[in-house]
C-alpha cells in the first residue's frame, strides 16, 4: 500500500496536476474572442496585464486589499503557507531527493511546524468569516467548505504524521493520499484559480490597458 | 387617449411582449400607445421561455472569460460594499454583486437554459433593477471578475427572450427605426439646428452650422435628446465651435446621433446597426475625426465598444485622428488658446465634479475633466471616492428611464446624494446626459438644494468673445 501510494500514485497525481493545469490555460486562451470580449488583444495590452497581476500579488497594493486589511492578512497568510510549506519542507525534499535526485533550500522542521499552525489559524479565520459575515454567508455553499477542506487536509494529516499521532504508517499513507487528492483536485475544481487567477487578471488588465483608458495612461485603477 | 384605450383593450392586436425586436414605425407606435407598459408587463407574465434558443445562444457566446469568472469566484464578498445598491439598501447581502450574478446568469448557465418565466422575471429585475452596469465592483475583485460586463451579457440573454423593461424595448426600437434614441429624423434634426442658428445668430454674427461638409476636421455627433428637448445645447455647441474657429460639420443623414439605448437593452444587432450608421457618415464625409457631445454612454457605445460591434479588429473607430469625447475637445481648445476664458469669471462658489463611469472608469479621461476644472472653477472639490473609483450617478445603464424600477433607482441615488453633500459644494458639473438627469432627479427626490450643469453653458458664460466676433450694436 505505502509503496503504491508513495510511488506510482505520486507520479500519476503530479501528471494530472501539470497536464490538467496546462489544459486549463490553453482552453482559457483559446476561448478568448476579441469581438465577443470586446478587447483587441495584442502585445500592447501586456503592461496592463502585468500590472493587473502584480497589484494583487502584493498585500495592500490594490485598493481592495487596503480596504479589507484583516481579510488581506488572512488570505495572504493562508496562501503563503499553502505554497511554502509543502515546497520547502525537509520531509518532502528528502523524498524528491530520493526519487528524482533534486532538492533545494528547506525550512527547518521547527519553522515548518509553526507555519503549519499559522496556516491552521488562517483556515479557522476564513471559516469563521464565512459563518459570521452575512454577505459571505449568503454567498457560501458547501462547495466552498469542501475546497477549504481539500486544501487543509494535507496540513492536518502532515502535522499528525510529523508528531507521530496515532499509527504513524497509516497516518502517513492518509497524508500522502490527501496531498495527492489536492493535486488532482486543483485542475478540476475552482482551485484551478491557481492558474486561472493569472489568466483572469491578465485578461481584465488587457481590457483596461487596451480599451478602458490604457491609451490615456490610465486604466490602472486597481 | 383614444388610441391608448384601444391598445389596452384590443384583443386582436398581436402580443406586445414577445421575443422580436421592434423594427417598424407602426409596431413602435402601437407599443408607445400602451402607456407605462401596462398591457406589455401583463403579457410578459405569460411569455414562454424558448429554452432551445437560450441554450444555443449560450453555446455560441458564453466563452472562457465569463465561464472562468463564474467558476472561480471565491465567494469572498469583497465586492459587496463596492456596489452602490448594496450601500443604498442598508448593506443588504442580496445586493452583493457576486450574489446577484451567481443567482441569475450562474443559474441559467448551470441549468443550460432550462429556466421558466418566473426565473426570467427575477433575472430582469436583477439585471436592470439592481445593476447599472457601472463596472465598479470589477475593480475590487481579487480575480478581476467584472460583474458589470456580465450583467450586460445577461441583459442580452433576457432581451433575446423578450424579458426587457418596457422603455428599453421601445428605446431599442427607436434605434432600429430612426437610428436615434428618439423619434427624431435627420430632417427634424437639421431643421432644429437651423432654427437655433437663426435664433442665436443675432448675438454671434456669422454663426453657421456646416452641414455635410466633406473633409472637415470634426464631425460632431449628438444625443437625440438635444434636438428633442434641449435645442439650446445644439446652439451652445455651435457657438463654441464658431468661437474656437473649428473646422466642423454635422451629417444630414443617419449617423448624426450617437447614443445607444440598444446597449442598455442588450440588443446587440441593433447596437451594430446604430454604430455603423455613425461610422458610415464619418466615412462618407471623409472627416478627420469624431467629436461626441457631453454624453457618457454615447461615448461608450460609439467609441469604446462600438468598434467591436462594427467588426473593427483594431478596436478603434474610423478617422485619421483619434475620436474625442466633448471634454477632450474642450481641453484641446483651452490649452491651444483657441478658446479663451476670462479668469475673472471663474466660478467662485465651491463646485464638485461628477465622474461618468462610461468615460472615466471605462475610458480613462480622468485627468481631462480635472484640467478643465482648473480653468473654470476657483474652489473645486473632489468627491470621495473619485476618478476611476467614483460611484455611478445611480442613473446609468438606462435606469433613469425605466418606470418599473423607479423606486430602486431613487434608493440608489442616495449614494450620489451623500457624496455630493460631503463635498460641501452646492454646484455639480456633470458632463454626461445620464449623470445630469440623475443629479436633477436626486435633487427632485431628496431636495438637498444643489444646482448642476453641463460644461457648455459654463464655458459660454466665461468665454472671451474676440472683438471681431461681437455683434455690431
Ligand atoms: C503528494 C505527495 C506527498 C507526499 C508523498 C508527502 C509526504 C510527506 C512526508 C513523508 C512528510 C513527513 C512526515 C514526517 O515528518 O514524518 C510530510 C509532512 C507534511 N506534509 Fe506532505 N506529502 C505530500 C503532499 C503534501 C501536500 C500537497 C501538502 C500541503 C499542501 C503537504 C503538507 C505537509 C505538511 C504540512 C507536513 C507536516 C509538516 C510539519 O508539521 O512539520 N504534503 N509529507
Ligand atoms: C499563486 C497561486 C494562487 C493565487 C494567486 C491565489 C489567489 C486567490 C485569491 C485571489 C482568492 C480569493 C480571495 C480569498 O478568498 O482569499 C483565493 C481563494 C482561495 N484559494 Fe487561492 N490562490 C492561489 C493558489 C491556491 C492554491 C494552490 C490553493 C489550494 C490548493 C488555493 C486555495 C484557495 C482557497 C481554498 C480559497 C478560498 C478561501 C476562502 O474560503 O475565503 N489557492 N485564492
Ligand atoms: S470579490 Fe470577486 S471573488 Fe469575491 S465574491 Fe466578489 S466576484 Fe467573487
Ligand atoms: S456593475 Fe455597478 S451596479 Fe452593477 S453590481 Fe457592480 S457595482 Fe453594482
Amino acid at each position: 500500500m505505502y509503496e503504491f501510494v508513495s510511488g506510482p500514485l505520486v507520479w500519476i497525481s503530479f501528471g494530472i496536476f501539470f497536464v490538467g493545469l496546462l489544459v486549463r490555460v490553453i482552453a482559457y486562451v483559446k476561448g478568448l474572442d476579441w469581438q465577443k470580449d470586446r478587447v483587441a488583444y495584442s502585445a500592447a495590452g501586456i503592461p496592463g496585464a502585468v500590472k493587473s497581476i502584480v497589484y494583487w500579488l502584493i498585500p495592500f497594493k490594490s485598493q481592495a486589499w487596503r480596504d479589507n486589511p484583516v481579510f488581506t492578512i488572512g488570505t495572504f497568510v493562508f496562501h503563503l503557507c499553502l505554497l511554502a510549506v509543502p515546497i520547502f519542507l525537509l520531509g518532502h525534499n528528502i523524498l524528491w531527493d530520493e526519487s528524482w535526485g533534486i532538492s533545494w533550500w528547506t525550512l527547518s522542521d521547527m519553522t515548518a511546524d509553526w507555519l503549519t499552525l499559522l496556516f491552521f489559524a488562517a483556515v479557522v479565520f476564513l471559516i469563521i468569516r464565512r459563518i459570521v459575515n452575512p454577505d459571505v454567508r449568503l454567498l457560501t455553499t458547501g462547495y466552498d467548505y469542501l475546497i477549504i477542506a481539500i486544501a487543509a487536509a494535507p496540513f492536518v494529516t502532515g502535522y499528525m504524521a510529523y508528531h507521530q499521532w496515532f499509527d504513524y504508517k497509516t497516518i502517513l499513507i492518509i497524508h500522502i493520499l490527501a496531498g495527492e487528492l489536492m493535486l488532482i483536485a486543483i485542475p478540476f475544481t475552482k482551485l484551478s484559480h491557481f492558474v486561472l487567477f493569472f489568466c483572469s487578471r491578465a485578461q481584465l488588465g488587457m481590457d483596461y490597458g487596451i480599451k478602458r483608458g490604457g491609451r490615456y495612461g490610465r486604466g490602472i485603477c486597481w | 387617449m383614444a388610441e391608448e384605450a384601444a391598445v389596452a383593450n384590443d384583443q386582436n392586436l398581436p402580443p406586445l411582449a414577445n421575443r422580436t425586436p421592434v423594427k417598424t414605425e407602426e409596431a413602435l407606435k402601437t407599443l408607445l400607445a400602451d402607456r407605462g407598459g401596462k398591457r406589455y408587463y401583463a403579457e410578459l407574465k405569460e411569455l414562454d421561455v424558448d429554452k432551445e434558443a437560450l441554450k444555443k445562444t449560450l453555446d455560441m457566446t458564453f466563452k472562457s472569460r465569463m465561464k472562468t469568472w463564474l467558476e472561480i469566484c471565491a465567494h469572498c464578498a469583497m465586492c459587496a460594499e463596492t456596489c452602490l445598491y448594496y450601500i443604498a439598501n442598508d448593506r443588504d447581502p442580496k445586493q452583493t454583486p457576486s450574489y446577484k450574478i451567481q443567482t441569475t446568469l450562474g443559474e441559467i448557465v448551470k441549468r443550460k437554459g432550462d429556466v421558466d418565466n418566473a426565473f426570467m422575471h427575477y433575472c430582469m429585475d436583477t439585471a436592470w433593477g439592481k445593476c447599472t452596469c457601472c463596472t465598479r465592483c470589477g475593480i475590487y475583485c481579487p480575480f478581476g471578475i467584472d460583474m458589470g460586463v456580465m450583467f450586460g451579457y445577461l441583459r442580452g440573454l433576457c432581451y433575446s427572450q423578450g424579458f426587457v423593461p418596457f422603455e428599453l424595448k421601445i428605446g431599442a426600437g427607436m434605434h432600429w427605426v430612426y437610428n436615434a434614441q428618439m423619434d427624431v429624423t435627420p430632417t427634424d434634426y437639421i431643421e432644429t439646428v437651423e432654427w437655433m442658428v437663426e435664433e442665436w445668430e443675432e448675438y454671434y454674427p456669422g454663426l453657421t452650422v456646416p452641414v455635410d461638409k466633406e473633409g472637415a476636421d470634426i464631425m460632431y455627433v449628438v444625443n437625440a435628446r438635444e434636438p428633442k428637448h434641449y435645442p439650446e445645447d445644439l446652439a451652445e455647441a455651435a457657438v463654441l465651435f464658431h468661437l474656437a474657429g473649428a473646422d466642423w460639420t454635422i451629417p444630414s443623414t443617419v449617423g448624426w446621433e450617437g447614443t445607444s439605448l440598444a446597449m442598455f437593452a442588450g440588443d446587440w444587432p441593433c447596437c451594430t446597426q446604430q454604430v455603423k450608421g455613425v461610422y458610415s457618415a464619418m466615412e462618407r464625409l471623409k472627416v478627420k475625426r469624431y467629436v461626441g457631445t457631453e454624453c457618457g454612454h454615447q461615448h461608450r457605445a460609439t467609441i469604446t465598444e462600438g468598434p467591436y460591434w462594427a467588426g473593427r479588429k483594431d478596436g478603434l473607430p474610423p478617422g485619421e485622428k483619434p475620436s474625442l469625447h466633448y471634454v477632450e475637445w474642450v481641453l484641446e481648445v483651452l490649452k491651444s488658446g483657441a478658446l479663451k476664458l476670462d479668469p475673472a469669471k471663474k466660478i467662485k462658489e465651491p463646485v464638485t465634479l461628477q465622474d461618468p463611469c462610461n468615460y472615466i472608469r471605462n475610458h480613462g479621461l480622468t485627468n481631462v475633466t480635472r484640467e478643465i476644472m482648473s480653468y473654470i472653477a476657483e474652489d473645486f472639490r473632489e468627491m470621495s471616492p473619485n476618478r476611476e473609483h467614483n460611484f455611478c450617478c445611480g442613473g446609468g445603464g438606462g435606469l433613469n428611464g425605466i418606470g418599473l424600477y423607479r423606486k430602486e433607482r431613487d434608493i440608489g441615488l442616495k449614494v450620489k446624494r451623500d457624496q455630493i453633500l460631503a463635498t460641501g459644494a452646492k454646484f455639480v458639473v456633470s458632463p454626461c446626459h445620464n449623470c445630469w438627469d440623475a443629479i436633477r432627479d436626486l435633487e427632485e427626490v431628496y431636495e438637498i438644494g444643489i444646482t448642476w450643469s453641463f460644461l457648455k453653458p459654463i464655458l459660454l458664460k466665461q468665454v472671451i468673445v474676440p472683438d471681431h466676433m461681437k455683434p455690431k450694436e
